[in-house]
């Protein structure tokens, strides 16, 4: 069993993921097609309820 | 002999968001001027990846031995600034972060002098402060690879067993005699219209048969104490008392429906609820020929501010249950606002208008009124009241939180919300843990969510619970309480009472009672030191020389007055 993970995607809800299971140990390889991640998250000025800065 | 102190100082337009509101380069010309200050540099934004190795390179080319960083704050990008400190060689607890944004430029966008001049009376204190930091080490203690799950409907269930098929061992502890909460008194599960008692049998069969699994049902909470790593949970089961000792705890009590008493005639009988609805389906009960639903009963209104969020979808189903059973039987909904998101549930709210489901929308100010054989609804749009003829009245009434939610929170001392449900620990960075550590949190004891969300947030504890669980030891920041002058204290113990942590106790030792910190549970809150009249306890990187030396900075005047 190789326990490696592949995240495809690298916007919010990858990057998460990517994170938690990094965090656990896991060796983790994200794939994103864009040139950075970030996703639709990197877009947004601030996110509701809270206001925070997106980025 | 004392170290020569060189501090570097990153001033942040943060895009706009500063310097829009501030001359970021009038301050950074005025950090230079600043004691110890040996290098400066403005950065368009210094959380980017251009920023960050800037700092790397500036720590090694410059010789930094403290890094300030005047940007947003430090509650989102602490981390990351410390981080980048240790990358670059640097003891990342010889950092300060100085917040000109959120308590600085936001706050003053239309004084832009008034502005810039707190903003450098910021600085000026960060720099103070900085030039005191010591280099801290990240505390490290043993972590109890075991799991408690309390509450045993459908989330804590799919907890349970996400936990129990990692390899942890859980205890699964549930008040109510037997597992499955809610889903106990449900009839179908939308979209799918799945059974909801064998949904939740299967789910019990599988924890109940899960070797990793211990289950105690009508069984409470009586204490817990600890911190991460190391809970020790007291329960009882029928006044026989265990105790627990668990590394996690994730919390999944459910949340119950609400009784509309005195709410629309209200009588169990001719008007029921959505719940009740549901259980005279189970028993092949339901006869009507004619339904009037309300929705938003109870809720969305001064005493319940929040939307319940699943009763627009439990009502769509439940009419179509009936247009399904007894197609001649008239469904009427009245609504105020339809909440139907996601695309399988806009297709059941347009099947049921296909089915001939009436939705008319009523307002707040003019309530439909029940009376016996008819419901009078004030229609918008036609102006005038409208007759409905009705043998059957289904209320829709929120979920509200469990009755146990204070007690529970109370021996965890973890927040509950405006409204008792349980409160996490940040809306989108930790959905899903409490602010202290270790503990986590699922379903409807957050919020009312649909059987799936339930799911998906239970997996998602399960796995957030499992980070801390992978490993030995456990690692904390820190900055924490510290005993600086164990002969000062005179083990009076009001530190221990007034801390929200249980991170403090009182030890017997040679020189007599003196307070111990648990640096593990300890999260840096500061209660003690402050109220220590001894001044035998203070906070890492919060000492009382460090804060006296910002107050100082902050009552010079800086050059430009």
């Amino acid at each position: 069993m190789n326990n490696d993970v592949l995240v495809i995607g690298g916007g919010i809800a990858g990057i998460q993921a990517a994170l938690d299971l990094a965090e656990m140990g896991v060796q983790v390889h994200m794939v994103e097609k864009l040139p950075s991640i970030g996703g639709k998250m990197a877009q947004l000025d601030k996110t509701f309820p809270t206001n925070d800065c997106a980025i | 002999m004392a170290e020569e102190i060189r501090i570097g100082v990153f001033v942040c337009d943060c895009g706009s968001n500063i310097a829009g509101y501030l001359k970021v380069s009038e301050l950074a010309e005025y950090a230079k001027t600043l004691p110890n200050v040996v290098y400066v540099k403005e950065n368009l934004y210094t959380c980017s990846e251009s920023g960050i190795n800037e700092i790397k390179a500036a720590v090694k080319e410059q010789d930094l031995n403290r890094v300030v960083v005047a940007s947003c704050t430090p509650r989102t990008h602490e981390p990351l600034f410390r981080e980048t400190c240790a990358e670059g060689g640097l003891n990342p607890y010889l950092f300060e972060m100085v917040n000109i944004r959120d308590q600085c430029s936001w706050v003053h966008m239309q004084e832009k002098e008034e502005g810039t001049a707190k903003a450098k009376d910021l600085i000026r204190m960060g720099v103070a402060k900085a030039s005191l930091l010591q280099p801290q080490e990240p505390i490290e203690s043993p972590m109890d690879p075991r799991a408690m799950v309390i509450g045993g409907g459908i989330s804590g269930m799919t907890s349970a067993l996400a936990l129990a098929n990692r390899g942890y061992q859980v205890t699964l502890v549930e008040k109510a005699a037997e597992l499955g909460g809610l889903l106990l008194q449900l009839d179908k599960i939308g979209p799918a219209n799945a059974d909801a008692a064998s949904v939740a049998e299967k789910h019990a069969q599988q924890v109940q048969g899960h070797p990793k699994i211990k289950t105690l049902t009508a069984t409470k909470i009586d204490a817990i104490n600890g911190y991460i790593g190391n809970f020790k949970v007291t329960t009882s089961t029928n006044g026989v008392q265990e105790e627990f000792g668990v590394g996690v705890i994730v919390v999944a009590t459910g949340a119950r429906v609400l009784k509309p008493v005195g709410l629309f005639n209200y009588d169990g009988e001719k008007v029921i609820t959505q719940l009740e609805l549901e259980s005279l389906f189970k028993k092949g009960a339901f006869n009507a020929k004619n339904v009037v639903m309300i929705q938003c009963v109870g809720a969305r209104n001064e005493e319940r501010k929040y939307c319940s969020r699943i009763c627009c979808m439990v009502a769509i189903k439940n009419a179509i249950a009936i247009k399904e059973r007894s197609p001649d039987t008239g469904v009427h909904i009245l609504y105020r606002d339809i909440q139907a998101y996601g695309t399988e549930n806009e297709e059941l709210y347009q099947y049921a208008k296909q089915l001939g489901v009436r939705f008319l929308k009523y307002d707040q100010a003019k309530p439909p009124k029940v009376e016996e054989g008819r419901v009078t609804v004030y229609h918008h749009l036609l102006g005038r009241d409208l007759e409905l003829p009705v043998d059957l009245v289904v209320l829709s009434t929120p979920l509200i939180a469990g009755e146990d939610n204070e007690t529970i929170s109370r021996l965890l001392r973890v927040s509950l919300d405006e409204n008792k449900f349980f409160l996490e620990g940040h809306v989108k960075l930790k959905p899903l843990d409490f602010a202290n550590d270790g503990i986590y949190l699922c379903g409807n004891a957050h919020y009312p969510a649909t059987v799936r969300e339930a799911i998906s947030q239970a997996l998602g504890a399960a796995s957030r619970a499992s980070i801390p669980l992978s490993r030995d030891v456990m690692t904390v920041e820190p900055i924490v309480s510290t005993l600086v002058d164990e002969d000062a204290c005179r083990g009076c113990g009001l530190c221990v009472a007034l801390c929200p942590y249980g991170a403090l106790e009182i030890v017997r030792t040679e020189k007599g009672r003196k307070v111990k910190v648990i640096p593990v549970a300890c999260k840096g809150c500061g209660v003690c030191a402050a109220t220590c009249y001894q001044h035998a306890l203070t906070i890492n990187s919060y000492t009382d020389e460090q804060i006296g030396q910002q107050i100082e900075a902050f009552l010079e005047t800086g050059t430009e007055g």
